[in-house]
């Protein structure tokens, strides 16, 4: 085992596991009327409850203890919960998400304001209040529960709180000092207790013990015979059976011990292509074969090792229902969430810095793109509006689109937009790739209104930038009063891609393939290099280009036949001018260090067959050059 | 620190540096470097030490020593260290890598302000060892902000 692990940081990841499950739940509750949901979201809430004094978290305890009678009512009366009743439970949930991480930070008058909230809609909803009746109640603790952890105290505070109720210790069985084992706990308990709460409340309360204690209740005022246990209390044992069978099938790594375990792969990799090439020129048929079976184990062992890096993004997916619940509530919309291939695994990294991004086209799409209830019915389409959450794999990239069934881009205010803000000239045709470029342009919004949803912070260039960072594109497709698509195409992962290896003097550097249009030769009258025909006629277009040679200062006398690489990202060209180019390279990227972090022409470097470093040239920072380059030469 | 400390000691120019020796991954005979166009000189070099991709430096030119070519004797000394704030391996260039020595805390003076072509903050203390003098240099300050100036851009690389 390794060192011990911080109980409260335990508790922390078992709290955040849990308050994941409750939304789940609540966001569920609304559409499907199983009362097995309302059970779950009990269970959770009397587990953070229960677990949290235990930790040490007494505020979260306390906030979870008004939230879970709700849920108990709503469990005894069969009743469904309202829409504003859910809406609330979720914020109580973030509420208690905060008093789990930073409890510190969280504001109190925040979590009154809702407690308040619960206790009005509760009361709205509830049955009316049963008759109180009067328990004896007899109980003996497991005597090994103290060093399991279970404290008797908020135990017995939970059962002063089911209303009157006396308590006395009986001490018969514990012995005198000299054998004493303070570990044990040999206390007995008697109570009685007058409540409006039926008997499976005060079972509730030893929810977790319940098994392996001692605890007899009797009616006071009416004896009555013992009930069989009710199913509540059968079912808890058997649902914590089945959260842990499932927390035991992952296992939680930290992500240093992947990128460890990725390095020592690459280097098994090129270890193994060197072996592949001595064996290549031996004669030894042994040393053949296991240079071939070794080849094969390498490859198996990179795909594994990447395999790990990959998680489904129903993960990603998973959050966004949440905002769209609030949003549509926030915006007074209908609408329906639908999600496909949410199985498609993605490199982690991708997966966590494509949350913002998507977090806001999806904004965009239900606040811009859905018409409200009035304007879908008059142009005959249901009521509730569609967003549809889509990934699949395409070759070796992702695509993740996002449709609504809206009224589509209006291309007439964009356009209008476009040109005040100087991106498209006023008249002549604008083809829709061009037109919908804008969108991404820094600084451009149509919202006529700037809502509080959109319109605010991160914008579509933020959402661009992002997506060209992880080598990705974005397209954009929309039909007037049907909707748009707006897709994101993302290469499977970032440990490793397609590349084209180039020689520019003795150095020789990677160009991710995805970014390569075309190659072609300089010709002389090209060649000849003033700077003002550092431009290609590439079919009737001009593309500026940059000599690599003098960017990267070479030394050695240039090839004579120079090539030309060009390059694209979305709309913008530039051609690279190389002495040589080598050919398809499967590229497994390394960062470079902070020491090199001021030279923006490299995105990383990786390591060739023959050991030696090769660096990846950045697409997107060489096309920025490529575009000062040309704006210098048009001015000049 | 009271204790004595161990420290790897090696030649640069005729000069006799140290780092600690904690913090030391390996000695590696020369091998290919890649040169990274628009990096700063003293730290434009990339090598391959088994699988992981290392900045070299050759501290030569930061201090502006001559920079005759290598010899058998060059040697390239793996350190841990930090630049600004995170942490990893850099290779440093040496002429002759010469042993792991033990300088005692009485040994390692303060750094003297006057009469070193050495910036003070480049160094740690300087110890002395039958006679010679032993730099014990600051690896984290010398390299840091190596990687940062302002306003740079591909083309003027």
């Amino acid at each position: 085992m390794s060192a011990p692990v911080d109980p409260a940081e335990t508790f922390r990841q078992e709290a955040q596991d849990l308050l994941v499950r409750l939304e789940d739940v609540l966001l569920d509750i609304e559409s499907n009327a199983d009362p097995a949901l309302i059970d779950t979201a009990f269970r959770a809430l009397h587990t953070l409850k229960g677990s949290g004094a235990m930790f040490g978290f007494q505020d979260l305890a306390a906030f979870a203890h008004v939230v879970e009678n709700t849920f108990d009512r709503l469990r005894k009366t069969g009743a469904r919960p309202g829409s504003d009743l859910v809406a609330t439970s979720l914020a109580a949930k973030d509420f208690m998400r905060q008093l789990v991480l930073d409890p510190a930070a969280a504001e109190p008058a925040i979590g009154e304001a809702l407690l308040a909230e619960l206790r009005r809609l509760d009361g709205a909803e509830a049955a009316p209040a049963a008759p109180t009746r009067t328990y004896d109640i007899r109980f003996a603790l497991p005597p090994d529960c103290l060093a399991n952890g279970v404290n008797p105290l908020p135990l017995l505070d939970e059962l002063r709180e089911l209303g009157a109720c006396e308590l006395t210790a009986d001490t018969d069985a514990v012995p005198g000092l000299d054998t004493l084992d303070p570990e044990r706990c040999l206390l007995r308990w008697r109570a009685r207790l007058v409540t409006d709460k039926p008997e499976s409340a005060i079972e509730d309360v030893f929810m977790f013990v319940i098994d392996d204690m001692e605890l007899e209740i009797a009616r006071a005022d009416a004896p009555a015979p013992v009930e069989a246990p009710p199913p509540a209390a059968a079912a808890a044992p058997a649902a914590t059976g089945g959260t842990s069978s499932t927390a035991a099938s992952g296992i939680r790594v930290s992500a240093e011990r992947i990128d460890s375990l990725m390095d020592r792969v690459g280097e098994l990799v090129i270890a193994q292509s060197r072996l592949r090439q001595i064996a290549q020129t031996s004669q030894d048929p042994n040393l053949r074969a296991i240079a071939e079976e070794i080849e094969r184990l390498a490859a198996e062992m990179r795909g594994a090792t990447m395999g790990i890096r990959m998680i489904p993004i129903v993960q990603l997916f998973g959050r966004f229902r949440r905002v769209i619940h609030d949003l549509a509530r926030e915006l007074g919309k209908d609408v329906r969430l639908t999600t496909a291939g949410e199985e498609t695994e993605l490199d982690k990294t991708v997966i966590e810095s494509l949350a913002d991004p998507l977090m806001h086209l999806i904004r965009n799409a239900i606040d811009h793109g859905l018409e409200d209830a009035a304007d879908r019915r008059a142009a005959g389409k249901p009521e509730i509006g569609t967003i549809a959450l889509e990934a699949r794999h395409a070759g070796a990239q992702v695509l993740i689109s996002i449709t609504d069934d809206g009224r589509g881009m209006n291309r007439e205010r964009i356009r209008a937009k476009a040109v005040e803000a100087g991106l498209l000239p006023e008249t002549g045709e604008v083809s829709d790739a061009d037109l919908f470029a804008t969108i991404f342009a820094p600084g451009f919004s149509t919202a006529a209104q700037v809502t509080e949803v959109s319109g605010r912070g991160v914008g579509m260039d933020v959402v661009k930038r992002t997506v060209e960072s992880l080598r990705g594109f974005i397209e954009v497709a929309s039909a007037p009063g049907a909707g748009s698509c707006i897709t994101l195409r993302l290469p499977l992962t970032l440990a490793i891609i397609d590349g084209l290896l180039v020689r520019v003097g003795e150095g020789r550097y990677v160009i991710p393939l995805s970014s390569v249009e075309e190659c072609v030769e300089l010709s002389d009258s090209e060649t000849g290099g003033s700077e003002a025909r550092s431009f290609l006629n590439i079919r009737d277009e001009l593309v500026p280009f940059l000599r690599l040679r003098e960017m990267f200062a070479a030394e050695t006398p240039p090839d004579p036949y120079q090539k030309v690489v060009i390059v694209a990202s979305g709309e913008q060209r530039v051609g690279l001018v190389v002495d040589q180019i080598i050919g398809d390279h499967q590229t497994v990227i390394k960062s470079l260090s902070r020491l090199h972090a001021d030279v923006t022409a490299f995105s990383g470097a990786t390591i060739l067959g023959d050991g030696t470093v090769a660096l990846i040239l950045d697409i997107v920072n060489l096309i920025a050059a490529g575009r000062a380059l040309e704006q210098r030469l048009r001015a000049s | 620190m009271t204790a004595a400390r161990e420290v790897l000691t090696f030649d640069l120019e005729g000069e006799i540096l140290a780092v600690d020796a904690r913090d030391v991954r390996e000695i590696l005979d020369l091998v290919p470097v890649t040169r990274v166009p628009g990096a700063r000189r003293f730290v434009d070099g990339l090598i391959n030490v088994r699988g992981q991709i290392v900045p070299l430096a050759d501290l030569r030119l930061k201090f502006g020593m001559s920079t005759p070519p290598p010899t058998v004797d060059t040697r390239i000394v793996v350190v841990e260290t930090r630049v600004d704030g995170e942490s990893g391996a850099v290779g440093l260039l040496a002429d002759r890598v010469r042993e792991v020595a033990e300088l005692s805390a009485e040994a390692i003076a303060a750094t003297p302000d006057i009469g070193l072509r050495w910036r003070p903050e480049y160094l740690r203390g300087i110890g002395k060892r039958d006679g010679e003098l032993i730099l014990l240099i600051d690896l984290e300050n010398i390299l840091a902000n190596a990687g940062t100036r302002p306003g740079r851009t591909p083309e003027e690389a």
